[in-house]
């Protein structure tokens, strides 16, 4: 029972020292190509994510509009407003994209 | 396999202090790898206390009571369903359970925020792996689950049996689920503002986890409400007991951030709040750990003693501190984007919510530890009752519900008084009907149950009237049918009008607390077999003494059973009962109440008292059987209108009863359990044949089960809002199109 347990906690022990150690091995380790490219990934990930909150938010203050929480003016006003801003994020995506 | 779990203790703290090391490293560094690193340190730790958690499973499985805390807290007759959910009744067990837990929530955020934030997610890596190193050195230093005793005795001390109800399984989990998922939002809030990244983007990164900290810790309290009412021998379902107050104040603290993170999404402002409520609620979380675990305050739910309070302490001062330094030494990136445009928005709205959440909590937290501060500053224990947090929380409770039925019907960023007069008119009939009716039916000498019925009916009638609005602006959009256009508005919808369930849910649980409160009739008195007396509307009558015996044993197959049998033969009235309600009590006195009203019968109640075993041979062969913790066995006519409750304290201390017991001790060894149970068996036969009066506690109150639809209704609001819309789902997968916003966008 000893050694059986000796065993199993020398397998759990190689397993983690297996799992931690893999991004420090040699041939994991790319150096600033991958980075730069996993950075970029991460950047169009925010904008992807900023341009659904702000669709959410586009289509929230249609939905106030029509459940007459806000009048004809101030829905002109917001609903131009989120859209331009929608614009900009889709026009910052447009240019990563061709960037990339 | 007990040195396999030490071995797994040892090798998670070295694998927490290697994490924290890389992940900060790889990021001061640069060295992205080494974030990775730790990363996936996370991962090994999730593996390598799931094998200890399973050890301990096992070992109580198999009752291997080798295992001192196997041996504490369970029996060989402990059923199985309980000895599984024993491993956490424990102080060791629950802080393993903590620990394990921690580390699977950690390995998901981690895991879906791969390659997101990387430096926020470095410094979030090393404060998670933080909480698992502190809760591991518990562990290995101080509680430690896996310490054994040689010889193994063998038989274990059994489960408390207050603990012996189906909810204990899930309760614990539960809350220590949304306890554990409470850090992540904090890690994440701690990183951004170290790795100085406080944009929304960790906001929207951790919501989903911050609503399910939320989730859980509202289950864990309805379970341990629900407990409380169903179990414990006093009636009620919330007393402002030490551990109950502990999961309330990051429940209200996290009810507050889900709100204002939305401000913070939609228009950059309160971003100091949102920081600062996350900060808080994790410190909460933790503190509510502490008060459970160290046993520094008296709680029917703390277990053991002392010996953890410095280190939670500790801490608790670090998290404090740090949490301080970093909102004011970043508070100028924590500036808002934008101001408040108008006191008549929903942005108002919700401040003035958060306000009140946190009042309630400040509240809640100085009741608390009023009498810890007290003992401290004065050397005098002060304690804090019931009828000074229901002073300040009840109009707090007010104005929160007030509030859940203005925030839905008003705008974003601006409303007109026009509009606000429009949309606030059909709930402020509603509850001007309410209040109408209540008066007329005289309730008027309640006030505050007044106010709150109110307050329900604008709030029910507010979201109604969202409903009915949505639904018909996407049927005269689409061309959908009435049912249709709902489905597809709350499908399209379903963070809003999801809340908007919540919302109602609330409202519709605060109507049965108010009612129960404010118009509960209750009577505490002796009654005798044959007497009745009255509650409220009812009549209640005691018919009948009952009498059960559960002995642990074989009875078919012993001597000392088949004694058993022939005894109880004689004696009518008494049962061998097999313990088919698994309390695992050696002696059940109960009694058959008829409840009537005007003369009409409304149910049977069978209340009763368990009596346990001791295991202490100072109080007799005989005596030890009975002479455990008695629990009360409550009896519960529940129905839409009222519960009626009742429960019962038998008088075992008559000089018959006690003449029984006495020679039994005297006469009896205690190699032969079997003649023990005999005993325990006439005397619960001379119980029957000349019942002494015993003391009873009924109770009748209104529309308490509406608290518990009002829970199921709030989780199935926070189901529906949490549930991921099918388009999101296509959009995460592919999302490469340039799409302008005019033709990105749907109906709503």
């Amino acid at each position: 029972m000893n050694l059986l347990i000796a065993i199993l906690t020398l397998v759990l022990l190689l397993v983690v020292i297996l799992v931690i150690s893999a991004p420090l091995r040699p041939a994991r380790r790319a150096g600033g190509i991958i980075r730069t490219g996993e950075q970029a990934a991460e950047n169009r990930a925010e904008l992807e994510a900023a341009r659904e909150a702000k669709y959410r938010e586009i289509r929230d203050a249609e939905l106030d509009y029509r459940t007459g929480k806000l009048s004809d003016e101030d829905f002109a006003a917001t609903d131009g407003a989120l859209r331009a801003e929608a614009v900009e994020i889709l026009d910052r995506l447009g240019a990563r994209e061709r960037e990339s | 396999m007990a040195a396999l779990g030490r071995a797994c203790l040892l090798l998670a703290l070295a694998v927490c202090v290697y994490g924290i090391g890389a992940s900060i490293y790889g990021v001061r560094a640069g060295r992205p790898e080494f974030s990775e690193s730790g990363r996936r340190s996370v991962y090994a730790l999730a593996g390598i206390l799931t094998v200890a958690f399973a050890v301990l499973e096992v070992a109580f499985l198999h009752n291997d009571f080798a295992f001192n805390t196997v041996a504490d807290t369970s029996s060989r007759t402990t059923p199985t369903f309980y000895k599984a959910a024993a491993v956490w009744s424990s102080q060791e067990g629950s802080l393993l359970l903590w620990a394990w837990l921690l580390s699977l929530w950690s390995s998901l955020v981690l895991f879906l925020t791969r390659g997101r934030l990387r430096e926020v997610a470095a410094y979030a890596t090393a404060i998670l792996l933080g909480f698992g190193g502190f809760f591991i050195a518990l562990m290995v230093f101080y509680a430690q689950p896996f310490a054994t005793t040689s010889p193994a005795p063998s038989e274990g001390v059994g489960l408390d049996p207050l603990l012996r109800f189906p909810t204990m399984m899930i309760h614990p989990p539960m809350l220590y689920s949304g306890y554990t998922l409470c850090t992540i939002p904090l890690a994440f809030g701690m990183g951004a503002l170290l790795a100085r990244r406080v944009d929304a983007d960790w906001i929207r990164l951790t919501r989903r986890f911050a609503f399910a900290a939320w989730f859980f810790l509202g289950i864990g309290i309805l379970l341990g409400a629900r407990w409380s009412y169903s179990e414990l021998g006093w009636g009620g379902y919330w007393g402002w007991d030490a551990v109950e107050n502990a999961s309330l104040m990051p429940w209200l603290t996290g009810t507050a951030f889900l709100h204002s993170l939305m401000i913070q999404e939609k228009r950059g402002m309160l971003k100091v709040w949102n920081v600062s409520l996350v900060l808080a609620t994790g410190t909460l979380a933790i503190m509510g750990t502490f008060l459970v675990r160290s046993g520094v305050l008296n709680s029917i739910h703390a277990f053991g003693g002392a010996t953890l309070g410095v280190p939670f302490v500790c801490l608790i001062g670090v998290l404090l501190a740090g949490s301080i330094y970093l909102v004011v030494s970043r508070r100028d990136m924590l500036r808002s984007e934008h101001r408040l445009d108008s006191l008549l928005s929903r942005e108002s709205a919700f401040l003035a919510n958060n306000l009140v959440l946190v009042a309630l909590c400040f509240v809640i937290f100085w009741g608390t530890y009023f009498p810890l501060i007290s003992q401290a500053l004065t050397g005098k224990e002060a304690s804090v009752g019931p009828p000074w947090f229901d002073r300040y929380t009840v109009p707090l409770a007010l104005i929160l519900v007030l509030l859940s039925g203005i925030g839905p019907a008003i705008a974003w960023r601006r409303a007109t008084l026009a509009n606000a007069r429009r949309n606030f008119l059909a709930p402020l009939a509603a509850a001007l009907m309410t209040l109408i009716v209540l008066l007329a039916v005289g309730v008027g000498e309640k006030p505050f149950a007044i106010g709150m019925f109110c307050c329900a009916a604008f709030v029910l009638g507010s979201i109604s009237q969202e409903f009915f609005r949505g639904m018909r602006a996407r049927g005269a959009m689409a061309g959908e049918a009435p049912p249709v256009a709902l489905m597809a508005l709350v499908r399209r919808n379903r963070r809003r009008y999801g809340g908007y369930v919540v919302h109602i849910g609330i409202a519709v649980l605060f109507v049965g607390v108010a009612a129960s409160s404010s118009f509960q009739h209750a009577s505490e008195l002796g009654l005798s077999p044959g007497q009745s007396t009255r509650v409220g509307a009812y009549t209640v009558r005691y018919v009948r003494p009952t009498a059960s015996v559960t002995p642990d044993y074989d009875s078919a197959s012993t001597q000392g059973g088949r004694e058993l049998s022939a005894v109880l033969r004689s004696e009518p009235g008494v049962t061998l009962a097999p313990d088919s309600a698994r309390t695992g009590a050696s002696l059940s006195l109960g009694a058959v109440l008829d409840v009537s009203k005007n003369g009409h019968h409304v149910t049977t109640l069978r209340p009763s008292e368990g009596y346990y075993d001791s295991g202490d041979p100072t109080q007799g062969s005989v005596g030890h059987f009975i002479g455990g913790q008695p629990v009360s066995h409550v009896a519960l006519n529940a129905g839409v209108t009222r519960d009626v409750w009742s429960a019962i304290a038998p008088n075992i201390e008559t000089p018959q009863l006690k003449r029984i017991i006495a020679l039994g001790n005297k006469t009896l060894p205690f190699i032969r359990p079997g003649e023990g149970i005999v005993a325990i068996a006439v005397m619960a036969g001379a119980y029957i044949h000349n019942p002494p009066q015993a003391q009873f506690h009924f109770i009748v109150s209104p529309l308490v089960m509406w608290i518990w639809i009002g829970g199921l209704i709030v989780i199935g609001g926070a189901m529906i809002a949490i549930w991921p819309a099918p388009s999101a789902v296509r959009r995460r997968v592919a999302a490469r199109s340039r799409a302008r916003a005019a033709h990105g966008l749907v109906r709503a």
